[in-house]
């Protein structure tokens, strides 16, 4: 009987499968917004919200979901209201989420076998129920992330410009932050709370060594996390390892051999353009048309008596106010 | 007796504005009308507060005091921004992810885009257009990151024009800019201005543009201390001070 006829197997597979296209696909805003690091607060959050489940005997992935969400609705509404109390709120909401987890699962009576199966995954204990839970969140993440591709493009690509065009800036803004939430909760059983951030962040990484648009790195992104995954899950069965850190390990593999041929094919596009059709860089400036000076009468030199002014190559003389330069046979204007 | 036909709402109606940025009052008393068609520089020194003018003007900003209207409509209630451009003051175009010049122009179009909608034929045809203007047709498919400062200002540029406005704001736009751009831009700017564009432009230095203002609006110290026909010494921002004599037109009581 091989792996994959087994049924854990079968699940693990297909939670890895839709988490490594969710999470990269989440991540390309993230990342694109400067925001590369919010999947890993939101997941220090959700283990307050796996503890919850745990003490409540209720299903963790639900009360991960409304925790998770919560917290990433506050990091959100922090970072739009203040500035540089921002950093301090979200630090704070980070630990706040760690401890409180730790502290819950301890109370609940559960050692730290259980919470570490949600820390870094684990594939045995992808229930049925789990998985139901988990594909309709990953297909719903991937329909707003493609769907609403162009209007969160534009709200993490250039936020004041997004507004002026009447977009629900603020409206958009949440729903990148619930849509990572919901993929922190998706991404849990697979990669754990403490890497899914990884899976969000290095795909995108990798990808953009060796891409140029914001929809080849979006689609690159989701591919390379989908080969991680699988791979990594695979190689967990085999290994006896948590998954999470296979996952994490081959993904950020990937981003080293990326980043190689990325430098090497840029070096090799460097040597191939010629430097012809570069343009002046900014403060140059490109040359001015040249005035010829009408019916000069007299041919400047070191003793005509007018003032010498160095300019850039060459030397202009101060005639009734402005300058003349020699060029060939005539005086130029400058 | 007649009725005269309805004079157009004005594109651009400041009264008595006054912002607040943390506590400062950036701008005091701020009166401006701006008929469409017009083509406004506003100039000054660093602090001044046009950009915080032009911010307000376009609804990043709340208004402390006063209101500004966009086509007769205040700005917090004006929903119809494909009328309107905007080119902020960027030093760069590019985010954290690779974008092309073609998918940052294509973000223009957002204020006449559905959501859930691809993008139409009309829509494909309105951002080569705007390249054509900018002249950055053949670098489309390149990151933005990888071009100049100058060629990233005309990114910008274009990504306003391409939802056709017919009112383009401007901030900073040459700053930082070649010349070569600069004249590209001036171009871009004159063609508009052609077709009816009403254009108000923030900046230190016209450059080429200087042709193409038929007014200029001083600012000193948030207050706007002349408003008039544009000359030689304002489109350096060459500002005097204590210019409160009646005989030269356009200047202000300060």
């Amino acid at each position: 009987m091989t792996m994959f006829q087994l049924e854990f197997m079968q699940r693990a597979l297909i939670a890895g499968l839709l988490t490594g296209l969710s999470a990269p696909a989440i991540g390309t805003y993230l990342v694109q917004r400067r925001l590369s690091l919010m999947g890993d607060g939101i997941g220090h959050i959700a283990i307050t919200g796996v503890a919850l489940g745990l003490l409540t005997g209720s299903a963790p992935v639900l009360t991960a979901i409304i925790v998770s969400i919560a917290g990433a609705t506050a990091i959100e509404l922090v970072r739009a209201r203040g500035k540089a109390t921002g950093d301090v709120a979200l630090a704070l909401l980070f630990y706040g989420g760690i401890a409180g987890g730790v502290l819950l699962i301890g109370l609940a009576g559960q050692g730290a076998a259980t919470l570490n199966t949600y820390l870094f995954g684990s594939l045995t204990t992808v229930s049925q129920s789990d998985l139901y839970v988990v594909v309709g969140l990953a297909v719903a993440v991937l329909i707003v992330a493609i769907g609403l591709g162009p209007q969160l493009f534009a709200v993490c690509q250039d936020e004041e410009f997004a507004r002026t065009t009447g977009l629900r800036v603020q409206l958009l803004n949440l729903v990148i932050a619930v849509m990572a939430a919901v993929t922190v909760t998706v991404a849990m059983r697979t990669v754990g709370l403490l890497l899914v951030s990884a899976l969000m962040v290095v795909p995108v990484a990798t990808a953009q060594q060796i891409t140029r648009s914001f929809r080849s790195t979006f689609i690159t992104a989701c591919v390379i996390g989908v080969a991680a995954c699988l791979a990594g899950i695979v190689t967990s069965y085999n290994a006896d390892v948590a998954p999470g850190a296979t996952i994490v390990v081959l993904a950020l593999a990937g981003f080293v051999v990326a980043a190689t041929v990325g430098t090497l094919l840029r070096r090799r596009a460097g040597r191939a353009r010629p430097l012809a059709d570069e343009e002046p860089e900014i403060g140059v400036p490109a040359p001015e048309p040249h005035v010829v000076s009408a019916g000069h009468p007299h041919a400047h030199n070191q003793e005509c008596g007018h003032k010498k002014v160095e300019h850039g190559d060459h030397v202009d003389y101060v005639h009734d106010g402005h300058l003349h330069a020699a060029h060939g046979d005539h005086w130029d204007e400058h | 007796m007649t009725v005269e036909p309805a004079e157009p709402a004005k594109a651009v109606q400041v009264a008595d504005l006054s912002v607040d940025l943390g506590g400062r009052l950036v701008l005091r008393g701020i009166d401006l009308q701006i008929r469409q068609g017009e083509v406004v520089a506003v100039l000054g020194t660093n602090g001044s507060g046009k950009s915080t003018l032009i911010k307000t003007v376009v609804g990043l900003l709340p208004a402390a005091r006063g209101e500004v209207r966009l086509f007769g409509t205040p700005v917090p209630r004006f929903r119809d921004w494909r009328r309107v451009g905007y080119v902020p003051q960027r030093i760069t175009a590019a985010g954290g992810v690779p974008a092309t010049v073609y998918e940052v122009v294509s973000s223009g179009l957002l204020s006449k885009r559905r959501l859930f909608t691809p993008l139409g034929a009309a829509g494909k045809q309105a951002i080569e257009e705007a390249l054509e203007v900018v002249d950055m047709a053949d670098r489309r498919k390149d990151a933005v990151a990888e071009l100049s400062g100058g060629q990233q200002q005309r990114v910008l540029i274009a990504r306003a024009l391409v939802s056709g406005p017919e009112l383009l704001i401007l901030d900073e736009p040459t700053a930082g800019v070649d010349l070569a751009s600069q004249q590209i831009f001036a171009d871009a700017i004159r063609e508009r201005v052609a077709r009816g564009t009403t254009v108000v432009m923030v900046s230190h230095d016209l450059g080429p543009m200087d042709a193409l203002i038929d007014r200029s609006v001083v600012m000193r110290r948030g207050r706007i201390v002349y408003d008039g026909p544009p000359h030689a010494s304002q489109t350096h921002a060459h500002v005097h001070h204590s210019h409160t004599t009646d005989d030269e037109p356009g200047w202000l009581p300060s």
